[in-house]
């Protein structure tokens, strides 16, 4: 075997806390090779981004300390003075991260983020470093590289400013890239962009990569060979396709198990829950198909007609308005009791506006929302307060939707106070009952929500909902943000609820694989509108619009043998739902492919779209 | 951008259509008869009358507010009661002496307060920062006069480095100016430099735990330019808001620092029309500082777009 870029051997790093030193990383050891992209799976709190900050010594040195040996190309970091250690990082290791929107400084112009390296690092003067730092913004795949050099990073979008990123880690030509999560903020069809374009650079300028993700579907698409780690400690490593295809330890297994993989689903027609499978032991129960839960014969609990929501843009002297972001356009679709309808979609496309309008939490500027037989929209205050007791919401973000002073307990039993639906005495019996409904215990009442993990927020913020006996819950993102043995628990439980209550869900979500698990009806949202909707098997199964067809390619497939025929690197940025103010939106058709499965008849802007092959000059 | 400067520049009017309404009342809202106060205490009815009539202020309320706010529009302030001589040259000889001092105050605190505060970040919860932070409090603490006199005996008694009082203005010569000024500044200057190293600090200490931070110490670039290229402009627009604050409050630190140093400017203007109710010269001088303050805000918050881009109106 040839000399390893990388060299990690016994890491061990931790963190002072209360006076004691904690490892939160323990005697991690692997080799990256030239050429070689590792990737380096967990779940939160695995210790695998700390990893990455421990071999770039970005580890705070007030509170954090590492030991062990980390060889760059024959060099030993952990014991390098920090003058030296500069030189290093940026130039011979470079490193990009999860958030593109937040890694980018606000007030400095991107060519000046990108020459500022090259300035540094490699002593150029100020116009060779302006002329490279275009070549590294074609070579990303920028539009009008040029004349983007000057521009601040707020006019960029997500998947643009990653791109930034990589230049940016580009620009020494280091001999090793750690990417931390790089492509878990962005839509799908973004992330397999950025994806497409760090594999395609990575041979053009013959680097090694670490990748860290928590995405089994990224793993399986990227890497040559996977760390698998948890709790701190590496659990398992070896050749991808060998994970995948014969997991050894029980946590890999548990953590597969939990993957939902797009295409799973077919010849199911109900919901099916995830298995559980026992980190320490390795055994799984086998998943069943839930219980027909669909209500057919009665009024549909949600019906929503031509909703339409717009905000204005106001701009200029006498603030007049300059533009209109289109966020929901004529967006019509019923849900039944027991039914989940989920709505799929790129950011911006409008789904959370979709979720919100329903609830009046944003006003619709017209079109109609029929809750179990009451029009919302027309409702006053007091009627509007009524008639949440039967439309709830939960959010994506479990740590930002529970107040922090307010212990779980009163946060559950508040529906109920508010709309005085029962005494004191017995709101602390609905709120047990509800904490054991949402697989907690009675007594975690009096906690406040900091002692939580997300996953158990989450739970409190179901049984809040829960609280008032809702019939429709619009779930918006609610397991988003949740790691992927979690994610799955919460969703197995939102399906027993279903079960048990009847619920009707509007899942809306961009996971379409999470999607295929749980919904009965699916519908697709492109720019504010549904360009398709209809049974679950039905959309997935025959996708019809080239906007479905796009967003299903785009998804990873947990699966190494499967690894994605390359798609050529596109630069279709997702397309903006803002308007000019007089703009006015074309009447659209619905063509029915099959019973149920309606699709929006789309013009020519869909057809000449043949993904063009941009190759780096 | 220009449309936002414009439309900033608008709002101003009502602003000091309040402050001219408010300002003309004063004399109106103080108890007694106007032309009586003005007459004097030992005016005869006659007199009285005669003022009265000399001032208009026989003519209906509102009459009145018209001819003074059409003056104002013109930039005549009224007439010293007791000088007889027009508000405007009263403040144009006492102008200087004040700017010169309110300048060089905000010179001193904004030069040793901002290093100090992003030292204290950079250096956070260790010996230097508890010595920055421990200073700012004493800088707080003590009254500005307490400082000035101090200052004066240290330097001007016991060193006789500097003059003890006075000041001389810059057509003698800008060393001298400098001399006579630099003790007022560094009196008055005390307060703002803790409060701006304060905010500095904290303002700094958020910027610093942000990503981008990371990102430029991954970049390998030199400790010295993450502190003051990608984390001090980021760090700018509350620091400037406090400079804009702390200029506003410095009017009432003159008053009190030009009595201690015996400068003559707005601030003992002030003093001497208040103790001679002397209200023409009072009305002149609220409507300037409240001008002044105006400005002031405006700058801030067009200076705001300078510093961070995504401030767009």
């Amino acid at each position: 075997m040839t000399t390893p870029v990388l060299s990690v051997s016994n890491l061990t790093t931790s963190f002072l806390t209360e006076g004691v030193w904690r490892p939160v990383v323990r005697n991690v050891s692997f080799d990256v090779a030239p050429r070689e992209t590792v990737a380096i799976v967990g779940e939160s709190g695995s210790g695998k981004s700390v990893t990455a900050l421990s071999i770039m010594r970005l580890v705070p040195e007030m509170n954090g300390k590492v030991e062990g040996k980390v060889v760059l190309a024959g060099t030993e970091l952990t014991s390098l003075p920090e003058h030296r250690m500069k030189k290093i990082r940026g130039n011979e290791v470079a490193m990009i991260f999860q958030e593109p929107m937040t890694s980018l400084n606000p007030v400095l112009t991107i060519g000046f983020q990108i020459a500022e390296a090259l300035i540094g690092h490699q002593g150029m003067s100020r116009r060779e470093a302006e002329a490279e730092t275009i070549r590294l913004l074609e070579k990303v795949r920028i539009p009008a590289a040029k004349s983007r050099f000057n521009e601040y990073p707020h006019r960029f979008s997500g998947g643009m400013r990653q791109r930034v990123m990589i230049a940016m880690a580009l620009a020494c030509k280091p001999k090793l890239l750690i990417a931390d999560e790089p492509t878990t903020a962005l839509d799908v069809t973004i992330q397999a962009q950025i994806l497409d374009l760090i594999k395609v650079l990575q041979d053009e300028e013959g680097m090694s990569v670490l990748f860290i993700t928590h995405d089994m579907g990224v793993v399986a698409e990227i890497a040559d060979r996977t760390i698998v780690m948890f709790n701190g400690e590496q659990v398992e490593k070896g050749q991808t396709e060998d994970i995948f295809a014969r997991p050894q330890h029980p946590y890999t297994r548990a953590l597969l198990s939990a993957v939902p993989r797009l295409g799973s689903m077919e010849g199911h027609k109900r919901p099916m829950r995830f298995p559980v499978v026992d980190t320490k032991t390795g055994l799984s129960d086998v998943p069943t198909e839930v219980p027909d839960t669909v209500a057919a014969a009665e009024r549909p609990v949600l019906e929503v007609s031509n909703l339409t929501t717009r905000f204005d843009i106001r701009s200029g002297l006498f603030s007049s308005v300059t533009g209109r972001v289109h966020a929901v356009e004529n967006v019509s679709f019923s849900l039944l009791a027991g039914e989940t309808l989920a709505v799929v979609g790129e950011s911006g496309c409008g789904k959370s506006t979709t979720g919100r309008s329903i609830l009046r939490l944003v006003e619709p500027n017209s079109g109609s929302v029929v809750v179990d037989g009451q029009d919302v929209i027309g409702m006053d205050q007091n009627a509007l307060r009524e008639a949440r007791k039967r439309m709830q919401i939960i959010f994506q973000d479990p740590f930002a939707s529970l107040n922090p002073r307010i212990n779980v307990g009163q946060a559950i039993a508040e529906p109920l106070m508010a709309h005085r639906m029962c005494s004191a005495a017995e709101g602390r019996e609905r709120v047990a009952d509800l904490l054991r409904r949402v697989g907690l215990q009675p007594d975690m009442a009096v906690r406040y929500p900091h002692e939580f993990s997300g996953g158990q927020r989450q739970r409190i913020c179901i049984a809040r909902a829960l609280s008032v006996g809702p019939k429709l819950i619009v779930a918006d993102e609610a397991v988003s943000a949740l790691d992927v043995s979690i994610k799955a628990q919460v969703i197995n439980l939102m399906l027993d609820l279903q079960v048990s209550l009847r619920l009707a869900y509007l899942f809306i979500s961009h996971d379409i694989a999470v999607v295929e698990r749980v919904a009965h009806r699916v519908a697709v949202m492109y720019l504010g509108e549904i360009v398709e909707i209809g049974p679950r098997e039905a959309v997935f199964g025959n996708p019809q619009h080239p906007y479905t067809r796009k967003l299903m390619s785009a998804v990873p497939i947990p699966d190494p043998a499967r690894r994605g025929t390359k798609r050529g690197i596109s630069n279709d940025e997702i397309r903006s739902p803002v308007r000019a103010p007089d703009y006015v939106p074309p009447v659209r058709q619905y063509r029915e492919v099959s019973p149920g499965h309606m699709v929006q008849i789309w013009g020519p802007e869909w057809e000449e779209k043949a993904p063009a092959i941009v190759r780096a000059a | 951008m220009t449309a936002y400067i414009i439309r900033r520049l608008f709002a101003t009017i009502p602003v000091m259509v309040v402050v001219a309404l408010f300002v003309f009342l004063l004399l109106h809202l103080t108890p007694g008869d106007p032309a009586a106060i003005i007459a004097g205490d030992d005016a005869t009815p006659v007199e009285i009358e005669g003022v009265r009539r000399r001032l208009g202020l026989d003519r209906p309320i509102w009459e009145q507010f018209g001819i003074y706010a059409w003056g104002l529009l013109q930039g005549d302030l009224g007439t010293s009661i007791f000088s007889n001589l027009p508000v405007t040259t009263l403040v144009a000889q006492r102008l200087e002496p004040t700017v010169v001092l309110a300048l060089s105050t905000l010179l001193v605190a904004v030069i040793c307060a901002i290093p100090l505060g992003v030292v204290a970040a950079w250096k956070a919860r260790t010996f230097i920062d508890r010595i920055v932070m421990g200073f700012s409090v004493l800088g707080f603490a003590v009254p500005v006069f307490l400082v000035g006199y101090v200052l004066i005996y240290i330097f001007s008694i016991e060193l006789r480095w500097l003059p003890v009082q006075g000041y001389r203005p810059l057509a003698q010569g800008i060393d001298q100016t400098f001399r006579s000024v630099v003790l007022p500044a560094v009196a008055l200057g005390t307060t703002y430099m803790a409060l701006i190293a304060r905010i500095t600090r904290a303002s700094m200490l958020e910027v610093l735990s942000e990503d981008y931070i990371r990102t430029a110490h991954a970049k390998g670039v030199t400790t010295k330019s993450v502190l003051l290229r990608h984390a001090l402009k980021n760090a700018a627009v509350p620091i400037v808001t406090v400079i804009g604050l702390g200029m506003a409050a410095l009017i009432s630190g003159v008053v009190i620092t030009e009595t201690v140093f015996n400068i003559p400017g707005l601030g003992r203007l002030t003093v001497d029309a208040i103790l001679k109710r002397d209200y023409p010269i009072i009305q002149g001088l609220i409507i300037i500082f409240a001008g002044t303050k105006v400005l002031i805000n405006l700058m801030i918050d067009i200076s705001y777009t300078f510093f961070d881009p995504r401030i767009r109106y």
